[in-house]
């Protein structure tokens, strides 16, 4: 209200405003609706068809068929080859020989539904009936990159966010040569990833610092291919992405830390209250804003995984390591299927924009 | 009791600091060792003292092989320009929107905001495609349109400039100047943009550190939209240049070292000096996002 009487009165010396202000805004606003709002309009009508980057036929519409390649999951049971006399034909190692998957997944096949598919895995065997179920998927990959991005997510707010906030109470105390310790703390995040990556691979190879060091204390120990073993590579990523992103989140919860009146805390220690206590009615209540900033910063950082993978695995040993802008970037970029590509950012996109609006309505309480 | 927490909590601190601290010393430890004594070292304290034969023969050989100097000139390139720019076309729209009352204001406001948490790789894919078809003037030999803008300084430049993040920390900025500044000034006959100009770019300071360091930052660090947009030699930026040593990959580990300290050096001398610039842009992001 008193906006709307404060313009009102000073109606006269605001003349030309409009006109003005689009000129300031102008700029900048051409830039992002050219470089912003645009690629993503673009990019979405190109996930349905077939453009490719670098070709000299226009792009053609196909519809949702990127999407069912994409998504699209089917299972099918296989019969067991059957001996002349009726009995199954096995293998070398005594295992039920089944039917050509082959035969149903290639053009022309007499179940359309299971044409360009790729097999993911096998499961409910029956052994007397001789029959085996298998689980197909259009694009395996890409559910590969689905469940590695949300299981890095998964592992990496709780631990990044916990330990930039122990990290930040470290140097929010009184601890001689803090603000060297939170300058030490911080360096990583200021280094390129790119830079970050090329050390680690070092750090992570057959012969690199890791392994050695620990060769040296344990004579006994059998070298880890860290980044080549599908059982390590992802927890490898993982640790390092964390060291290197940790010390922004703490500048963060540092941030809001320094927002807590130190009333407040004179006033508990008055009641006597213990460093316990202190924490957890004083700092924590305080630092509700900055936990639902860090929360769902770090779930969209964590959610476009991409650089370290890029140059640490390219996602692989045998996809444990792809991520979906890594499989975005792969096809889109790689294989120069635009199209295809822009369907899967058009994925990743759906999935940041579902989780943080799920996060905001849960820490909804949280900001008052 | 107290005495023994004090020393615990001085331990921990040491512990973390050697534990964020030791892969960049060792990087500049073994840039300055042959790759005999780097693989030798590896595994014991040595590799993080600069001990056996010290030279900056790595450095030579980083010369050698790559044009170095060239990488930094279109780095720093691309990165001023951009951050120039940006802060040009970022805090005149940021100022309109904090000093300005106008038609069309909350809908810039919500385009503004929308595109925030819109992360880059949603777009990249897209943008790549628009980039290979856009229609571009071009003046050798006449001017003419040919298509693709690829392989300059423009495509690492031009997407860049505006930033949602950048005209957030200006209008927040600016909203903070009190507004008597630009009543009276508009009583004494001045105009908007000359306000802008003489009076609240002046002031906006912080702001102006705090925005530079949030766009050179990225920029000298960017690496993924370089790879895909500049294969011209001429025009590619120093993190890329990285990629000149995937080739017999693990050989030349005291060259790589090299590069990579070359790489982190001036990012982290930056970085102590402006120091305070660095923690704001973090603090602030992070207590008004």
């Amino acid at each position: 209200m008193a906006t709307i009487l404060q313009k009102r009165s000073h109606n006269s010396i605001r003349g030309g405003e409009n006109k003005t202000a689009w000129g300031l805004a102008m700029p900048a606003l051409a830039l992002i609706i050219s470089f912003i709002v645009l690629p993503v309009v673009v990019g979405l009508g190109l996930a349905f068809t077939n453009a490719q980057l670098l070709s000299p036929t226009a792009p053609e519409f196909t519809g949702l068929s990127n999407f069912s390649t994409l998504l699209g999951v089917s299972t099918t049971t296989l019969k067991a080859e059957k001996n002349p006399d009726g009995s199954f034909v096995k293998d070398d190692k005594g295992e039920i020989v089944y039917e050509n998957l082959r035969d149903r997944t290639r053009e022309g096949s007499k179940y359309p539904n299971l044409i360009g598919k790729s097999e993911v895995k096998r499961f409910g065997e029956n052994k007397e009936e001789g029959t085996i179920k298998v689980l197909l998927a259009g694009d395996p990959s890409f559910w590969r990159s689905l469940t590695n991005t949300l299981f890095f997510a998964l592992v990496v707010v709780p631990i990044q966010g916990g330990f930039a906030l122990l990290l930040a109470l470290l140097v929010n105390s009184k601890l001689k040569g803090r603000n060297f310790f939170r300058t030490i703390y911080f360096i990583p995040t200021v280094t390129s990833m790119v830079v970050i990556s090329m050390l680690w691979r070092f750090i992570y190879q057959n012969d690199g610092l890791l392994n050695k060091s620990i060769s040296n204390v344990d004579s006994g120990y059998r070298p880890i291919d860290w980044l080549s073993n599908p059982k390590t590579a992802m927890y490898a990523i993982i640790f390092m992405s964390i060291w290197q992103a940790v010390g922004y989140h703490m500048i963060i919860w540092l941030g809001g830390l320094q927002t807590i009146p130190a009333e407040l805390y004179e006033a508990v220690r008055m009641d006597g209250a213990t460093a316990w206590h202190e924490f957890r009615y004083v700092t924590l209540p305080g630092l509700r804003h900055t936990f639902v900033f860090i929360l769902i910063t770090i779930t969209i950082a964590a959610l476009g995984l991409f650089v370290q993978v890029s140059i640490l695995t390219n996602g692989g040993p045998l996809d444990s390591t792809t991520t979906l802008v890594h499989q975005a970037f792969t096809k889109g970029y790689g294989r120069q299927q635009i199209g295809y590509g822009s369907s899967i950012s058009f994925v990743f996109f759906a999935l940041v924009l579902v989780i943080s609006l799920i996060q905001r309505a849960v820490t909804r309480k949280l900001e008052d | 009791m107290k005495i023994f927490f004090k020393v615990a909590k001085y331990f921990l601190a040491l512990f973390l600091a050697i534990f964020f601290a030791f892969p960049l010393v060792f990087m500049v430890v073994s840039s300055l060792k042959p790759d005999f004594n780097l693989l030798q070292d590896t595994g014991t304290y040595r590799a993080f003292l600069p001990v056996g034969p010290i030279s900056f023969d790595n450095y030579l050989g980083v010369f050698d092989r790559i044009p170095f100097f060239m990488f930094v000139m279109n780095s720093l390139i691309v990165a001023t320009i951009t951050t120039v720019l940006g802060l040009i076309v970022n805090s005149m729209m940021g100022f309109a929107l904090a000093r300005m009352s106008f038609k069309g204001k909350n809908f810039i406001f919500a385009v503004i905001i929308s595109t925030l948490i819109l992360p880059f790789e949603v777009m990249a894919i897209p943008l790549l495609y628009l980039m290979v078809n856009l229609p571009v003037l071009s003046f050798s030999g006449g001017p003419h349109f040919t298509k693709g803008l690829f392989n300059n300084y423009q495509v690492q430049i031009v997407p860049f400039i505006a930033s949602a993040v950048s005209i957030f920390l200006f209008m927040q900025y600016f909203k903070t100047l009190p507004k008597e500044l630009d009543e009276a000034a508009r009583v004494d006959g001045a105009s908007w943009f000359l306000i802008y100009r003489r009076i609240a770019m002046p002031l906006a300071g912080p702001a102006i550190g705090t925005v530079s360091i949030l766009t050179f930052l990225p920029m000298w660090n960017s690496y993924i939209w370089p790879v895909m947009t500049v294969q011209d030699e001429r025009y590619r930026p120093i993190m890329v240049g990285l990629q000149y040593f995937y080739v017999n990959f693990g050989t030349a580990w005291g060259q790589i070292m090299a590069y990579l300290t070359l790489l982190t050096v001036p990012v982290v001398i930056l970085f102590l000096s402006m120091q305070r610039f660095f923690v704001n842009s973090i603090a602030t992001t992070g207590v008004k996002g």
